[in-house]
């Protein structure tokens, strides 16, 4: 057995809603902020110093702040050196993506709502949680917005805006038969979003950059490692005892090393293990191969907390109906076991969109790395701007990362994932 | 099915490493670790006691240690810091709580490298120059680095065998005042004791040894530093990104744990007498530390392994010595597997910890 700690799966209950009903405020001041003398002094220091960060951030953003870095170099940031006569390219993905992941989030926004009345939830939600869930990206938007100088980056925001609320929409009336390929179709639509900026006189990942690559690592690693994931998790807990010590060596072979060393190793050592005279495939595609083989080993542990949630009487039941026993993982052990990790598998999706970072240690300029190199651009040289450079970067990536945390947590209390 | 599965699986390991055989053969690279008895050929910053004709083997020795500085302060004080907002997170005070929320949602959501470069570019690096270095007594402050006050012994390490005996003298009172509160009910003070004690064989043996260690302070001069240890500004952004990040997930550990403790736990405590804070440190956290033992030791292996950002700013930690032997013309298959080696074996004896101290907590309390 394995020495560490199964604990990928630990996640924290979710806090305490606030008590309904509305309170006097001098009550509420007196019960939240002064209950005690040490009370009382902890609300005066935090409110000076969390007064006195507020003033400093504010005032930098908005008036010290040389904000000209970012502005000049938006495009750099989105899509780092990409043709510029080809930018027609992303943003036809972008369209084609956003409406297809708008529609495979109304899809499973409508099953969270079924499930949520099913258990009893109010359905109908009020204007301001609306509001609330809008907000990452809203601020997202609006901080590109601030940084756009010319119009037509705008109306195509709107556009992809638009694309991503009318899929949402058409998922959430898609009749309950059509609902198995949704998972498909939003496959479908990715590729055809890769293919678009590809293919056809396209231009290949080498050329891509910013924000661009960034998502080109986040996402085509989604999709490849997963299988390998399952297949890991399933082996793992496999009967044969060859498979599972195998399945086990590796999974804890690359949770034990860092990924960063793995990514350098991608880049300085992937070709001695190829048969010699073979061309080595470019960077990009050895990077993308270790994220794969990396985050596979995260998602098997993910996946087999799942597997031994779900009660040995479902595999025994489908058995007793006289499926073969691959038909019972496929359909029965599986869908359940998937289900009630979402939220973890969306934390490892959080991590991999930040990990996406790292490639900085085999020279590719990703979001992060574009913050490093234009302050080393003539206009802008040894002005110390580096720091709002890295700001704004860390903003993309702060919203990036904090919407999807917000909305799986979200799709957790409406799917009633984990309280039952 | 099994058989053909191992041989299927060793099959490819086997063709991987012929080819590599091969590659390094063609490449006209050794095949074997012997290329670490060969002299480094470069210095390392912050490591003054390492000079270029030494062997690799050494270099790679020092990236290890300072991984591992890095990694043992960086897992204390993000531990220390984790816990304090994870438990202010749980405060009745809404502006305590919501402040103690931000910090964790801030740090938690954006990529650790993006904190290593912040600290290390727009904050450390803009520190006054050493002419015009900061000098709060004892300590001096400066964009090369922050000089603290230090011990400097003048016989090699026979002192360090007495600090030895020192803390094995205060884990044995430790022990032996733990018995005697367990079997009698006499309040241990455990750490009082050990404490005292330790000091009491250190100074014993500093006495004896004819006071062979002194304290050294930092000098600041003009344009030199003298005395003192210096810690870099790569370790400075490195560590505190660390700390400030990983805090963020363990004081999410510590606020799911302190939850996860049943609610009748706290009602009993106070129903007993107990004010607020005996009520957290005797009924409320030992129990919680039991729950979230596992999490945070997982954040500790994440803590070490992520040490290796320390790569982005030329911090000399296990991957950037590795990479720059492999730069210097090594052959990079050994020394990666060498620096894999290394990382597994720090996670393997991180996680053996946590499942030591989690078997022996389990064991010992049926609560």
């Amino acid at each position: 057995m394995s020495a560490r700690p199964a604990t990928a799966e630990f996640r924290p209950p979710p806090e305490p809603a606030a008590p309904p009903g509305r309170v006097a405020p001098r009550r509420w001041l007196k019960e939240n902020l002064f209950r005690t003398p040490l009370d009382s002094v902890l609300t005066v220091v935090f409110a000076i110093v969390v007064a006195w960060i507020a003033y400093r951030s504010f005032r930098f953003v908005f008036v010290t702040a040389r904000w000209e870095i970012v502005r000049t170099n938006l495009l750099l940031f989105m899509t780092g050196r990409f043709p510029r006569g080809e930018l027609w390219r992303p943003w036809a993905a972008l369209l084609v993506a956003s409406s297809v992941v708008g529609l495979g989030a109304g899809a499973l926004s409508r099953v969270a709502t079924e499930e949520a009345a099913a258990r009893g939830m109010a359905g109908a939600r009020s204007w301001t949680e609306n509001l609330r869930r809008a907000g990452p990206p809203l601020a997202f938007v609006a901080g590109i917005l601030y940084f756009v100088t010319t119009p037509l980056p705008v109306a195509l925001l709107a556009a992809v805006a638009a694309a991503g609320l009318a899929g949402f929409r058409a998922g959430r009336v898609l009749p309950r038969r059509w609902r198995p390929w949704t998972n498909l179709v939003v496959l479908a639509g990715i590729v055809v979003a890769y293919l678009v900026i590809t293919r056809f006189g396209g231009t290949t990942p080498q050329r891509w950059g910013g924000l661009m690559l960034t998502v080109y690592f986040t996402v085509g690693t989604t999709v490849l490692c997963f299988p390998l994931g399952v297949l890991l998790a399933l082996g793992r807990r496999s009967t044969l005892p060859a498979v599972r010590i195998v399945c086990v060596a590796y999974i804890e072979f690359f949770r034990g090393v860092p990924l960063i060393g793995l990514l350098v190793m991608s880049w300085l050592a992937f070709g001695f293990f190829l048969p010699p005279g073979t061309s080595i495939p470019d960077r990009i595609v050895r990077a993308l191969v270790a994220f794969v083989l990396f985050q596979a080993a995260y998602i098997a542990e993910i996946v087999r907390g799942g597997l031994q949630g779900v009660p040995r009487a479902q595999r025994e039941a489908a058995m007793a109906v006289g499926l073969p026993p691959w038909r019972v993982t496929q359909l029965v052990i599986l869908p359940q076991a998937l289900r009630s990790v979402i939220p973890a598998l969306v934390g490892q999706l959080i991590s991999l969109f930040k990990d996406t970072s790292l490639v900085f240690a085999i020279a590719l300029l990703d979001l992060l790395q574009v913050a490093r190199t234009v302050t080393a651009q003539p206009a802008f040289l040894g002005q110390g701007l580096g720091a709002e450079a890295l700001i704004f970067v860390s903003f993309v990536y702060w919203v990036g990362s904090y919407w999807m945390s917000r909305e799986s947590q979200r799709l957790e209390q409406r799917m009633g994932i984990g309280t039952r | 099915m099994q058989v053909a599965f191992l041989v299927g699986v060793a099959a490819l390991l086997w063709w991987l490493y012929l080819n590599l055989i091969a590659n390094l053969q063609a490449r006209r690279l050794r095949t074997d670790y012997g290329f670490l008895r060969q002299p480094a050929g470069f210095a390392i910053s912050g490591a003054p006691d390492f000079s270029s004709t030494q062997p690799i083997w050494q270099a790679i020795l020092i990236g290890l240690r300072n991984t591992l500085q890095v990694s043992v302060a960086g897992i204390v004080l993000a531990t220390l810091l984790g816990t304090l907002v994870g438990v202010l997170r749980l405060s009745h005070n809404w502006l305590v709580r919501r402040t103690a929320s931000l910090y964790v949602e801030a740090f938690r959501n954006v990529p650790l490298l993006v904190l290593v470069l912040f600290f290390y570019l727009a904050v450390l690096q803009r520190l006054p120059g050493v002419e015009d270095a900061l000098a709060p007594a004892g300590f001096v402050l400066s964009q090369r680095g922050l000089w603290v006050p230090w011990l400097v012994s003048q016989d090699g390490d026979g002192f360090g065998w007495v600090l030895l005996a020192a803390l094995v003298a205060a884990v044995l009172i430790g022990v032996w005042r733990t018995r005697r509160f367990e079997a009698a009910g006499i309040p241990h003070h455990r750490l009082l004791w050990g404490a005292g004690v330790a000091t009491a064989v250190a100074l014993a043996g500093w006495a004896a040894l004819g006071r062979p260690v002194s304290l050294s302070l930092p000098v600041h001069e003009g344009l030199r530093v003298d005395g003192g240890l210096r810690l870099t500004i790569e370790y400075g952004a490195l560590l505190i990104a660390l700390v400030v990040y990983t805090a963020a997930f363990i004081a999410e550990v510590v606020r799911g744990s302190i939850q996860a403790v049943p609610k009748g736990q706290t009602e009993a405590a106070t129903a007993v007498g107990l004010r607020a804070v005996q009520r957290l440190r005797l009924v409320i956290l030992p129990q919680a530390f039991r729950i979230g033992l596992p999490p945070t030791g997982n954040e500790f292996l994440n803590l070490a392994k992520n040490s290796a950002l320390g790569i982005a700013i030329a911090f000399p930690e296990l991957l950037r010595i590795t990479r720059i032997v492999i730069g210097n013309g090594q052959p990079a298959p050994q020394a990666f597997a060498l620096m894999l080696g290394i990382y597994l074996t720090i996670s393997l004896v991180l996680s053996g910890i946590t499942n030591l101290v989690n078997h022996r907590l389990q064991r010992r309390g049926g609560a």
